[in-house]
C-alpha cells in the first residue's frame, strides 16, 4: 500500500473540505508527490490559465515512503503552475511537514479557487477545516508558524505557510515549513498568496506501517539501504560535516562558478564564503559561523546546516531577534547571495539567507536578480536615485538592504520581487537575465559544465540544478567521471538523470540519497512499500513518463522548442579564466541529440509513438 | 592526523626547483601543516618531475580519499596520477569524495 489512498480537496471559493479517494490506477503509473501531483494538475487545470488567477490549483503531494522509516522519508512537492515561468511548477521540501502530512492520514491535498479573505487550513488528522486567518497576514512565515502553535496550544503541530513574499506575491516566493526547509523555486509561494492562503497547519496521530505493503521486507531494505548511506564517505560524512557547501572551492577551482552575474566564472573570495570558512573561527568573535548540522524526518545524512552571526555584524549587531542560531546558508544560497553578487561576507550573506527564510523567498533567485541589478547599476542603467541603495557588485550592505526591501516589498524591493527576467526587461536590458524559461540559474556555470548547459536549457521548471544533475558525473565521478567539456555523450545521460530523479521526487525521499544510492537501492523499499510491480524497468518508465507529462503540460501553456535555450552571454561570451578559458555552452551540438534520445520530434514534441509508449 | 613543516618538504635547492602550489579541502586539510589550514594551500618547490601521486605519498594522504584531483582545474585520472608532473606554477588541488547541490 504505502499511500493511505485518500485526498483532501480544499476549495477556498466555497470554504470547503472534502474527502476524496486517491486515484489507485493513476497511483500505480506515477508512484506519488511529483509524479502523482502532476497527474492531478495536469488534469484539472487549463495549462494556459494565469498562474495567479483562481483558476489554477496547488497540489501538496507527498510520496509512498514519506512518513516511513526509510532514510530521507519525509518529503513533500508542491505542484502547481509557475508564475515566474508560466511553466510546470514543482517544489520539494523536506523537514517535517511532510510526514506530519502522511500522520494524518493524506497522500495529498488539492488546493482550488481563492478565499474572500485570508485563511489557513487547520488539519488534525481526519478534521480539516479552514479558518480565520486576518491576524496572520503581514506576518512573516517564522511569526505565522509559532502563532499558530499558540492558537491551536500544539507545539507538535507542523506549518507549511508562506512570509510576507508571498502575500506580496514576489515571483519567487517560496512556501517554509519548519523554520527553514523551503518548497523554494518557481514562486509556488505566490501562487498561495494569490490564493488568500497563508498556511496549512497539519497534525497526524495515526501512524504509517499498517500501509506498508511488506512490512518485514521493508525493514530489511530500509536497513540495507541506511548501511549503504553510513559506508558512503559523501553522505556517511561529506555531507554532515560540510553540507552541500562543500561545492564552493570545488567548482570554484574548476572555473565553473558562475559570478558577478555570469560575467566571470571565478570568485576570488569563494573560500571566505566556503564550507571550510563556516567551521572557521571568526577572528571578531572567535567563534565559528556553523554552530552544528541538522536533519529532515527519518534522514540519516544530516547536511542541514545551523549557523550564528557574529552578534556585532553590522547586519544585526541591532537586532537582537536575529542573534541566535538558525538556518544557514547550503551552497546555492552561498552562491547567489555571495559569488553571483561578488560578495564575500560569509556573515551577510547568512543574514540574508535568514531573512530569506523568514519572509519565504528563494535564495537563489533572489540573489541572481541582486546580481542582475548589479549589472545593470555598474552599467549606469540602474542608479542609486532610482533604487535608493548604493549597490556596486560586492557590497554586502547592498545586499543587505536589498533583501530587507524585498522582504518586505518595499521600495526598489517591489521590482527585485520581479525576478531578473522581467526587472531586466524592464530595464531594456533583457539579455542580462541568467534565467531559462524565466528562472534564474542556480550555482554552475553551462559554459565550463557542457552537460549542465543541456540541463538547464531543457529543464522544466526552467533553470535549475535538481532536474538531472549532471555536475554528479562531470564533476564529481558519480556514477561516472565525464569530461566537463565533452558534448558526446552527455543527451543519453542527462535523460537518465532527469527519469531517475523523477522517480526520486516521487517517492517521498530525498534526492541527496543518489550520491550514495542508485535506483537498485531505492528500488527494493518501493517494492517492499508498494502494492503492485514496482520493477526496475517499470520505475524508469514511470520517471520518463512523469518527465514528458511535464513537457506536455509546458507544450499547452504555450511553451516551445525556442524557450529550450539559454541566455546569449553563455551561448557567446567565452569563459574569461579557469580551465575552460575560452569556451562557451555548444548547445546546438547537444540539443538535437537530447530530442532524439527522448522519442521527440525536431520541434522538441514528443512524437505518436512515444506517447503512445508512455501512455500518455 | 600528520602535522609537517612545509619546510620539510621544498626542494632540493639547486635553483632547478619548481615552483607550484597544493591546496588541500575539506577533510584532508588536516593534513596540511597547522598553519596553512586555514587557507587550504601551500606553496610547493619541488623537484622537477615530480608527479601528482608522488605528492600525495609525501604528504601522507589516503590514496582512496584523494577523489578528486584538480590540477588548475582540470581533471586528473587515477591512472595518470602517478606520471602526470607537476609544472611551474601550477596548482594541484584535492578533495576526498564530496557532493552537495
Amino acid at each position: 500500500m504505502a499511500w493511505t489512498k485518500k485526498i483532501l480537496r480544499v476549495n477556498l471559493n466555497a470554504g470547503t473540505c472534502s474527502t476524496e479517494p486517491l486515484n489507485m490506477e493513476w497511483a500505480h503509473q506515477y508512484l506519488g508527490q511529483r509524479g502523482l501531483g502532476t497527474k492531478y494538475l495536469v488534469s484539472e487545470i487549463d495549462p494556459k490559465v494565469d498562474p495567479l488567477a483562481p483558476g489554477n490549483k496547488m497540489m501538496f503531494t507527498t510520496g509512498p515512503l514519506t512518513g516511513t522509516m526509510a532514510s530521507t522519508g519525509g518529503r513533500y512537492s508542491v505542484i502547481t503552475k509557475g508564475p515566474l515561468t508560466g511553466a510546470i511548477a514543482c517544489s520539494n521540501s523536506g523537514g517535517f511537514f511532510g510526514a506530519e502530512l502522511k500522520f494524518a492520514g493524506w497522500d495529498m491535498i488539492i488546493i482550488e479557487g481563492k478565499a474572500a479573505k485570508p485563511v489557513y487550513l487547520s488539519i488534525v488528522d481526519d478534521q480539516a477545516e479552514l479558518r480565520d486567518a486576518g491576524h496572520l497576514w503581514g506576518k512573516t512565515a517564522w511569526v505565522t508558524e509559532e502563532e499558530i502553535k499558540k492558537t491551536h496550544q500544539d507545539p507538535l503541530l507542523r506549518v507549511s505557510c508562506i512570509g510576507r513574499a508571498g502575500e506580496n506575491q514576489v515571483l519567487f516566493a517560496a512556501i517554509m515549513n519548519d523554520q527553514h526547509r523551503a518548497a523554494g523555486r518557481s514562486g509556488v509561494g505566490a501562487v498561495m498568496g494569490s490564493k488568500n492562503l497563508k498556511a496549512i497547519a497539519v497534525r497526524g496521530t495515526k501512524s504509517t506501517p499498517a500501509n506498508i505493503a511488506n512490512p518485514a521486507e521493508f525493514v530489511k531494505a530500509v536497513n540495507a539501504a541506511k548501511k549503504v548511506l553510513a559506508a558512503n564517505p559523501v553522505t556517511g560524512q561529506g555531507l554532515p560535516t560540510y553540507g552541500t557547501q562543500v561545492l564552493m572551492n570545488v567548482i570554484n577551482e574548476m572555473g565553473a562558478l558562475p559570478t558577478r552575474n555570469h560575467q566571470d566564472v571565478q570568485f576570488e573570495k569563494a573560500s571566505a564564503i566556503s564550507g571550510e570558512a563556516m567551521h572557521e573561527k571568526r577572528p571578531s568573535d572567535g567563534k565559528a559561523n556553523l554552530v552544528t548540522n541538522g536533519a529532515c524526518f527519518g534522514c540519516t545524512i544530516a547536511c542541514g546546516r545551523i549557523s550564528k552571526i557574529d552578534p556585532g555584524h553590522f547586519s544585526i549587531k541591532d537586532k537582537p531577534q536575529y542573534q541566535g542560531a538558525s538556518g544557514g546558508v547550503e551552497y546555492e544560497a552561498a552562491w547567489a547571495l555571495g559569488a553571483a553578487n561578488g560578495v564575500g561576507d560569509l556573515d551577510a550573506l547568512t543574514y540574508a539567507n535568514f531573512l530569506c527564510n523568514e519572509d519565504g523567498m528563494d535564495p537563489i533567485s533572489f540573489g541572481a536578480t541582486v546580481g542582475a541589478a548589479m549589472e545593470l547599476y555598474q552599467l549606469g542603467i540602474l542608479t542609486k536615485e532610482e533604487t535608493g541603495v548604493d549597490m556596486p557588485f560586492g557590497s554586502a550592505e547592498a545586499l543587505v538592504k536589498l533583501t530587507e526591501m524585498t522582504a518586505k516589498g518595499e521600495g526598489f524591493g517591489k521590482i527585485i520581487g520581479l525576478g531578473s527576467k522581467r526587472m531586466c526587461a524592464k530595464y531594456g536590458r533583457p539579455e542580462l537575465s541568467m534565467t531559462v524559461k524565466g528562472q534564474e540559474f542556480p550555482a554552475y556555470d553551462g559554459r565550463a559544465l557542457q552537460g549542465m548547459g543541456l540541463e538547464y536549457a531543457t529543464s522544466n521548471r526552467g533553470a535549475c540544478h535538481l532536474r538531472g544533475y549532471m555536475v554528479s558525473t562531470e564533476v564529481l565521478g558519480v556514477p561516472v567521471k565525464m569530461d566537463p567539456m565533452a558534448t558526446e555523450g552527455k543527451a543519453p545521460m542527462l535523460k537518465a538523470f532527469q527519469d531517475t530523479t523523477a522517480v526520486v521526487d516521487s517517492s517521498g525521499l530525498c534526492v541527496f540519497t543518489t550520491f550514495a544510492w542508485a535506483l537498485p537501492d531505492i528500488q527494493p523499499q518501493i517494492q517492499a512499500a508498494c502494492e503492485g510491480d514496482w520493477s526496475m524497468d517499470k520505475l524508469m518508465l514511470v520517471g520518463e513518463r512523469i518527465w514528458n507529462l511535464e513537457r506536455e503540460f509546458n507544450l499547452g501553456a504555450g511553451l516551445t522548442h525556442k524557450d529550450d535555450t539559454l541566455p546569449p552571454r553563455l551561448l557567446k561570451e567565452p569563459c574569461k579564466t579557469g580551465a575552460q578559458k575560452g569556451k562557451v555552452c555548444e548547445l546546438d551540438k547537444m540539443l538535437p541529440e537530447y530530442y532524439q534520445v527522448r522519442g521527440w520530434s525536431k520541434d522538441g514534441i514528443p512524437t505518436p509513438d512515444t506517447r503512445a509508449r508512455l501512455g500518455l | 592526523m600528520q602535522c609537517f613543516s612545509g619546510a620539510a618538504f621544498r626542494g632540493v635547492g639547486n635553483g632547478l626547483e619548481v615552483k607550484a602550489e597544493l591546496k588541500l579541502y575539506a577533510s584532508l586539510s588536516d593534513y596540511l601543516p597547522t598553519e596553512s589550514r586555514k587557507t587550504n594551500r601551500i606553496e610547493l618547490e619541488i623537484e622537477p618531475g615530480t608527479t601528482v601521486l608522488d605528492l600525495i605519498d609525501r604528504y601522507r594522504l589516503p590514496q582512496h580519499l584523494c577523489k578528486l584531483v584538480l590540477i588548475d582545474g582540470s581533471f586528473v585520472p587515477p591512472e595518470d596520477r602517478g606520471v602526470r608532473a607537476l609544472r611551474e606554477g601550477e596548482v594541484l588541488a584535492i578533495w576526498p569524495p564530496v557532493a552537495g547541490g
